[in-house]
């Protein structure tokens, strides 16, 4: 029996004209293969062109920038030469005093503060008026320099020379930790009260958290409904669902506050109904409450349309056999119905989340000071042209998504996952 | 097959509308016994699936009561009625393992661990798919997923089992085993069955009784012989097999004897069935296995027609003569093939006859 399979096998894979079946197989693979690339090849190179390099440049730029190593040559060489935590001595500061003159030679010395000035703070015009004076030093260099301003001695700026002096830098990303380095080089935490990324870090996954598990509550019902009624309701309640998106976000904020402020409609109904008193209006915009209306309202569509997709295909005849095999149904909807609901679910908090992170707009238009989000820092140094702070913090906010989305991935598996 | 121990299920004028404007099920009174396998047939739209779920708990019936043991059940939620169901598509749960679908029901009522490891053991070895049990419902054949179907809803032993055109979905080799099967699965757990169905001859080899819907009312109900052979109204008749029909008025008509002036003037004899009077319209059916060509087999002073063949299809083991008799062109004749059969030839004229019980006078349509 064996010994038959076994003749079989070879004489069945030789094709007639005695080339093997496998090569053929694999020959004919490989031109449909190259055909399907060549179908791709138009949207690959647009995701590639609009997306992994400006993604890349980004990440690049966190780590990059050559405001001040391009300016100090000459210190870049003393401090190769000098090993770490050597107070600066007279060859030191002579090659300060080249570099200076270099700086106001190439007017580089504001870039160069700039540079500094990320790592300590108010250190800029440091370097703008040495610059300007540069061309009157003469050595012995220490003195001359320390005359023009005792603060070159302060060793935190000879720490941040020596860091700047290669493009090739960590200090954006331990800003954006709250990191800092001390006087003699090490690491430390900066003071409490100008501890400001970490914590809004926090807030800002937490508050998507908080936005994200709203929309849900409040999608899921909707949802249930837009699958369940007739036709007509249904698509009624779809248009109100998808009115968001038909007008424009500014529009909508703007209502919002309209609706919201202290002397706005909401406050006042409440007043004249007496539920509250003249004095106890409510804060509800221009907080973190009021981002967190806001945004609920905004993305809600983002949560309802997979769920409602996923829905509108679970049959009734799977609560019909649950009800009859004898489930109640609060058992037929946790046992039968939500499980069935969840790759929809899973897709809405994935895309509501993702979008709540990154969001800015909202945020600063009616989060107050309290209701400002990760996002709006990164804008922030984005308006100061800080790119790199900017990306180092952007590239934070990129790595936190990407360990949920592995989490997600892990705990539930983004194949389940279901958009529409 | 435990008959007769009286009525186990009841529909007492039973109505339903869904709109509030017309009736889908108009007074529907059917009782059932235990044990008892009992088919709806009946077309398209005719109220068998509404009766069905207002006996499982789905529908409300608008009207009438539904008693299950002697009690009424028309207020009690579908998960307390016990009934076992299986739907046309399955509804097995997708998310669920066949063995997590088998022990859902039991989970439900609370049942331990053993206890239901042993019972959807029992259940699928039943349904021989007893390996199967890891398995998810995509990853079955059709048939496959209709024994687990069938295998959860009897898991947790109900005593009445619904089932919605459970084979509609299979090829008919397949569906034809599973008639059998479930056949065989109801003469040996005892329990009693509802059946619903548009197959005719799906309802004809598994029931004890088969309850004939149109429009909203049972037309007849009855034990499948008697439903072909002595068919109650024209619809039964038509509907049921296949049947030749004569309209004419009633001539004479003598206890359940009547005589049939057809429309082409001549005289036929045929049992009076829901005739009433002389002059009324009626329509004659006759099967047409059961027409003579031989006229020396027919009783004396039979009343005879003229024929005239005009198709003959041989169809293995019988062979269907289509011929034209009084008026009408498509009245067929089905004749065995077997040795001593006269062979008929299109063209040809003869004389046909039939024994007067095989002729039904029914209501005119
Ligand atoms: N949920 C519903 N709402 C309104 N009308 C319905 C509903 N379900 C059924 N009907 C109507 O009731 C009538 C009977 O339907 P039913 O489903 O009982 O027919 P059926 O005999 O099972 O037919 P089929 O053999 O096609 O399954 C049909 O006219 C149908 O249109
Ligand atoms: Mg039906």
């Amino acid at each position: 029996m064996a010994s038959i399979t076994q003749t079989a096998v070879p004489a069945s894979s030789l094709a007639s004209e005695g080339m093997p079946l496998k090569i053929r197989l694999a020959r004919a693979q490989a031109r449909n293969r190259r055909r399907a690339f060549l179908l791709v090849l138009p949207l690959l190179l647009f995701v590639t062109l609009t997306f992994v390099l400006p993604i890349g440049q980004m990440l690049q730029r966190s780590l990059y920038h050559d405001g001040f190593s391009a300016a100090a040559p000459s210190l870049g060489q003393w401090f190769s030469e000098n090993p770490e935590d050597i107070r600066p001595d007279e060859a030191g500061f002579a090659a300060l005093a080249a570099d200076l003159r270099y700086m106001k030679e190439q007017n580089l010395a504001g870039a160069a503060g700039t540079r500094i000035n990320y790592n300590v703070p108010g250190s800029r015009s440091l370097f703008t008026s040495a610059a300007r004076k540069a061309d009157d030093l003469e050595a012995p260099y220490r003195d001359a320099i320390l005359g023009l301003d005792q603060k070159w001695d302060d060793p935190r700026i000879w720490v941040a020379m020596r860091e700047a002096s290669s493009p090739w830098t960590s200090d954006f990303y331990l800003t954006a930790l709250d990191i800092q380095r001390g006087a003699d080089g090490t690491l430390e935490r900066v003071d409490e009260h100008s501890r400001v990324y970490l914590a809004l870090y926090g807030k800002t996954f937490l508050l998507s958290g908080v936005i994200t598990v709203i929309c849900l509550v409040l999608a899921f019902p909707i949802a249930h409904l837009l699958a369940t009624l007739p036709m007509g309701k249904a698509n009624l309640l779809m248009i109100l669902v998808l009115l968001p998106f038909w007008t424009s976000l500014l529009v909508r904020t703007t209502s919002w506050i309209v609706l919201l402020q202290g002397q706005g409609v909401l406050n006042s109904l409440l007043v004249s109904a007496g539920i509250i008193g003249e004095d106890g209006r409510l804060a509800l915009i221009n907080n973190q409450t009021g981002t967190i209306i806001v945004m609920v309202h905004i993305l809600l569509p983002f949560m309802v349309l997979p769920i409602y997709s996923v829905m509108r295909v679970i049959p009734p005849a799977y609560a019909r056999a649950a009800r009859s095999l004898g489930a109640t149904s609060w058992t037929t909807f946790r046992r039968i119905y939500a499980p069935q609901t969840l790759p929809g679910i899973g897709a809405g908090v994935l895309l509501v989340f993702i979008l709540a992170v990154g969001y800015y707009i909202t945020p600063a238009l009616v989060g107050g000071a309290d209701g400002q989000l990760f996002s709006n820092q990164i804008q922030f140094h984005m308006t100061r042209s800080n790119w790199s702070q900017a990306a180092a913090l952007a590239a934070m906010l990129l790595a936190g998504v990407l360990v949920l989305y592995w989490l997600y991935d892990r705990l539930i598996g983004i194949d389940k996952l279901k958009l529409g | 097959m435990a008959h007769d121990t009286g009525e186990y299920v009841a529909f007492r004028n039973v109505q339903k509308s869904y709109d509030g404007e017309t009736l889908v099920v108009k007074d529907l009174n059917l009782s059932i016994s235990q044990g008892e396998f009992l088919t709806m047939l009946g077309p398209s739209g005719s109220g068998k699936t509404t009766s069905l779920m207002m006996l499982a708990g789905f529908e409300t019936a608008t009207n009438g009561q539904i008693l299950l043991d002697g009690r009424p059940i028309n207020q009690v939620p579908p998960h307390k009625r016990g009934i076992g169901m299986v739907f046309q598509n399955y509804a097995l749960f997708p998310h669920m393992t066949v063995g997590e679908n088998l022990a859902f029901p039991l989970e439900v009522r609370g049942m331990g661990k053993d206890e239901r490891e042993t019972r959807i053991k029992r259940a699928l070895d039943m349904v021989q798919m007893g390996s199967f049990a890891a398995r998810r419902p995509a990853q079955l054949s059709g048939g496959q997923q209709q024994r687990i179907a069938l295998a959860r809803a009897l898991v947790f032993d109900p005593k009445l089992v619904l089932m919605d055109e459970p084979l509609g979905a299979l090829d008919k080799q397949l569906r034809e085993h599973m008639q059998f099967e479930i056949k065989h699965l109801h003469d040996s757990l005892g329990i009693t069955v509802v059946y619903v169905t548009h197959d005719q001859g799906e309802a004809l080899t598994m029931s004890d009784r088969v309850a004939v819907f149109n429009d909203g009312r049972i037309q007849q109900l009855a034990p499948p012989a008697d439903l072909y052979e002595r068919p109650g109204n024209s619809f039964v008749a038509q509907f049921i097999g296949e049947n030749n029909k004569l309209p004419g008025i009633v001539e004479e008509l003598r206890d359940d004897r009547a005589l049939i002036r057809l429309a082409t003037g001549e005289l036929i004899d045929a049992t009076a069935v829901n005739i009433h009077k002389k002059g009324e319209k009626t329509m004659v059916s006759i099967r047409p296995e059961r027409v003579e060509i031989n006229t020396e087999m027919m009783p004396e002073n039979a009343h005879l027609l003229d024929a005239e063949v005009r198709e003959i299809i041989y169809m293995g083991d019988i062979l269907r003569a289509r011929m034209r008799v009084a008026g009408s062109e498509d009245f067929v004749v089905k004749l065995r093939n077997s040795i001593g059969q006269r062979r008929l030839n299109p063209g040809e004229k003869i004389r046909i006859g039939w024994h007067p019980q095989d002729a039904r006078a029914l209501d005119a349509v």
